[in-house]
């Protein structure tokens, strides 16, 4: 049975929206904050559809695409190919937060707003406010703080690696990336991670795309399963080249920063990351 | 073994893919998959929605229920109190690598104490089950490898008293050995959590049949009792029973092999030297280690003809028509024999006072059981999902502050480093557990503390939902609704 989209309010005045695959938590500050939540409610309700009517072609490296969310992960993978192999999927969940924020700011003034899609974040900050997120290693400590203020080209951040719901080319536990919209930094967080890799190492276990998902726009490509504890030399290794592809990134404006995490270890590209201090490290 | 209902792994089923019609997105799914949204899977070709969201709801015949403590009274530390429902673990989804708070944080109101429950699916990479197997038959030597489909899960571990222990799982199985290694051990691990039955071999053993609080099946037979103790303590138990009727009495044991006339009991009891020689160790008088070779026969030996443990009798001590009773120490096994001119046993029907104690002894042995408890370490990034200083949450639970349950089943927390748990699965609703391919288990854990200490330790205190809006809302799924008290 086909479920509708549902809208329900958390304890804390935020509001979760959730339809599929979608889970979103929204938080809006300001002047308009209640219709703000009625625009992104009424915007959310045909999302999904409008999505899954072009749904192949958002599978596809370069097919056109028609909706107002297809265009913004097309705008936002587009950059990366054709020296990169990937479709506009790769920026799906940035792209929802970025399309959902729009209607919220279109609805009136507001100081801040944050449209959170299972860790892809779009974010506004009017001028004179700021925001904090932390960036944690898998064990849940911290590895560093991110403080953005409204000055900074940063609208967007996104985590994407191994322990996602999406497949990953390769071998990082996750990449979090900076950069001027959520669906930028989307793309911009898969395509490190899938550059963080040891190829052909025996400690990588990986298997083709389709055997885990049919319709992965991945199919015919090997997606990592599994990956046995590394040398400390070959997490650096991994890490380099990702950060590699990171730096290449920002040189062309595409992302802000980036923090690349593998097996206890993290690579800092670029500023806004600020890695904790020496006592800081000893008492995390 | 009976295939785990969500493991794709053990028997390749024919690969059948369907189409989710849940939502726009249409995923197609492949058998033993989950689709985008993680909240439906197929299952053998069938369109399933995943565990839904369980609570436990006391019920007021339940004589398990814990009294509700007036308000004046503290919190005692228990998660659930009469006419309270209790938010498990089990459906709740879990964040691994837990970036985000656990999926569901409850707050109830528990007399004056604002509770706080944090409720999180664990996927457990370190886990493993310990099974306690009531049986004194000869399962395997300690250490040998436990196999499931050829593959090893496991092993023996010590004999107890009256059961025999096998370690099973384990991150060196799961993950440390072949990939198929750790399927096999992942499904077996999820199939006794699961309280489904698990056929396994012994190396140079026996062939079990395990499900949680059902009886061993070994070598093809349904084990029934465990024993009523050892061949020692029994005839310290049934001596004075015994002492009219017969003049010698020999419990066949595997571990400690029991004789009337020599025994400290019988001693008291005057009963006269038999001139009985019993083959096997003495170790005290009356007491003989390893009279035969362990097996699944007469108290866990591998013998079927008792004479067998017996030299002859001492002509200077024994006499023609004297009475012996050889018993088991379940009272499965018996023998009786009169001595002939010769003092040669000669087998006699038991007489009906000596029958009345054979049946008794089977009358104290309590069912045999096989009974399995889940342990798991949730001392790595899981407390992530909790608290924003995962150490704490440690410490906490240390105190006694924070009160852990494994889908509403006490916990046992190990001391030492770490919250290391320990549950009885039969405890827990029925398929408690899931798996991930990983290979790993998904099990429940709940953190149950008061709010201000949730607070205190760092506690994601914005995130916590009142009970009511949880059982609103529940999961995808829903919410399911099972009686019982938690721990």
């Amino acid at each position: 049975m086909m479920e509708r989209p549902a809208s329900r309010w958390l304890d804390d005045g935020r509001l979760a929206l959730s339809h599929g695959p979608i889970d979103l938590i929204l938080s809006a500050e300001g002047p308009a904050a209640d219709v703000a939540y009625d625009a992104a409610t009424r915007r959310f309700d045909t999302i999904l559809e409008e999505l899954a009517a072009e749904l192949p072609h958002l599978r596809a490296p370069d097919m056109p695409v028609g909706g107002a969310v297809a265009h913004r992960m097309a705008a936002a993978t587009g950059p990366h190919r054709p020296a990169t192999y990937v479709t506009p999927m790769a920026a799906v969940a940035g792209a929802v937060a970025d399309e959902i924020l729009a209607a919220m700011r279109s609805a009136g003034p507001l100081t801040r707003a944050i449209v959170n899609n299972g860790g892809d974040i779009a974010i506004h900050l009017a001028p004179g406010t700021t925001a904090n997120a932390r960036i944690a290693f898998a064990d849940g400590s911290t590895a560093g703080n991110v403080h953005l203020c409204a000055e900074d080209p940063i609208r967007g951040i996104a985590t994407s690696g191994r322990h996602g719901r999406s497949l990953s080319l390769g071998i990082a536990d996750s990449v979090t990336a900076l950069a001027s919209t959520a669906a930028a930094a989307d793309a911009a967080a898969t395509l490190i991670a899938n550059g963080v890799d040891l190829v052909g190492h025996p400690s990588v276990t990986r298997v083709l795309a389709e055997e885990l998902d049919p319709d992965s726009d991945l199919a015919g490509r090997l997606v990592t399963t599994a990956c046995a504890p590394l040398h400390r030399v070959e997490i650096a290794a991994a890490l380099s080249a990702g950060a590699t592809v990171a730096e290449s990134m920002r040189e062309r404006g595409l992302i802000a920063a980036a923090a690349l995490f593998l097996q206890g270890r993290v690579k800092l590209v670029g500023p806004h990351f600020k890695p904790l201090s020496p006592k800081e490290w000893s008492n995390r | 073994m009976t295939v785990p209902a969500r493991t794709e792994d053990v028997a390749p089923p024919k690969p059948e893919k369907i189409r989710c019609d849940a939502c726009p997105v249409l995923c197609f799914i492949a058998e033993g998959r989950t689709g985008a949204c993680d909240r439906y899977a197929n299952q053998g070709g069938n369109l399933v929605r995943l565990d839904p969201l369980t609570i436990l709801e006391s019920g007021d015949d339940d004589q398990r229920v814990v009294p509700f403590l007036s308000g004046a009274e503290d919190w005692g530390g228990e998660p659930f109190s009469s006419g309270k429902q209790f938010v498990t673990a089990i459906g709740a989804g879990t964040t691994y690598p837990d970036y985000k708070p656990a999926p569901f944080i409850v707050s109830q109101k528990v007399g004056d104490e604002d509770m706080v429950t944090v409720v999180t699916e664990g996927i457990f990479s370190y886990c493993g089950v310990k099974v306690k197997v009531d049986t004194d038959r000869h399962i395997g030597e300690e250490r040998a490898v436990v196999r499931v489909d050829g593959e090893p899960v496991g092993h023996v571990m010590t004999g107890e008293y009256g059961s025999k222990m096998l370690s099973l799982g384990g991150v060196d199985h799961l993950t440390g050995g072949s990939k198929k290694e750790g399927r096999v051990t992942c499904s077996t691990l999820l199939a006794l959590c699961n309280r489904q039955s698990v056929d396994m071999e012994v190396d140079d053993g026996a062939q079990l049949t395990i499900a949680a609080g059902k009886a061993p099946v070994i070598n093809g037979v349904e084990e029934a009792r465990m024993r009523v103790g050892c061949g020692s303590a029994t005839i310290g138990m049934f001596a004075r029973q015994w002492a009219p009727h017969v003049d010698e009495v020999v419990v066949v044991d595997d571990h400690i092999t029991g004789v009337l006339s020599e025994h400290q009991a019988g001693k008291l009891l005057d009963i006269a030297p038999t001139g009985i020689k019993v083959k096997g160790r003495k170790s005290t008088p009356g007491r003989y280690f390893q009279v035969a070779a362990p097996g699944t026969s007469w108290g866990g030996t591998n013998i079927d003809d008792p004479l067998e443990i017996l030299g002859p009798f001492n002509e200077k001590i024994a006499w023609p028509g004297m009475r012996l009773l050889m018993v088991s120490t379940t009272g499965e096994q018996f023998a009786y024999f009169t001595l002939d001119d010769e003092l040669r046993p000669v087998p006699t029907d038991l007489t009906a006072p000596l029958s009345q104690v054979v049946d008794r002894i089977a009358e104290n042995c309590e069912p045999a059981v096989a009974s399995v408890l889940f342990m798991g370490g949730a001392g790595g990034s899981l407390r992530a999902g909790v608290t924003e200083n995962p150490v704490a949450l440690t410490r906490s639970v240390k105190a006694a502050l924070t009160k852990v349950t494994c889908g509403g089943a006490p916990a046992y927390v190990w001391p030492g480093g770490g919250i290391t748990v320990m549950a009885d699965v039969t405890e827990m609703p029925e398929n408690a557990f899931g798996y991930v391919p990983t290979p790993a288990l998904v099990a429940p854990i709940e953190f149950t503390l008061r709010r201000e200490d949730y607070g205190a330790l760092g506690g994601y205190t914005e995130e916590v939902r009142a009970l009511d809006d949880v059982l609103a809302v529940g999961t995808a799924a829903g919410v399911r609704r099972v009686r019982g008290v938690a721990a």
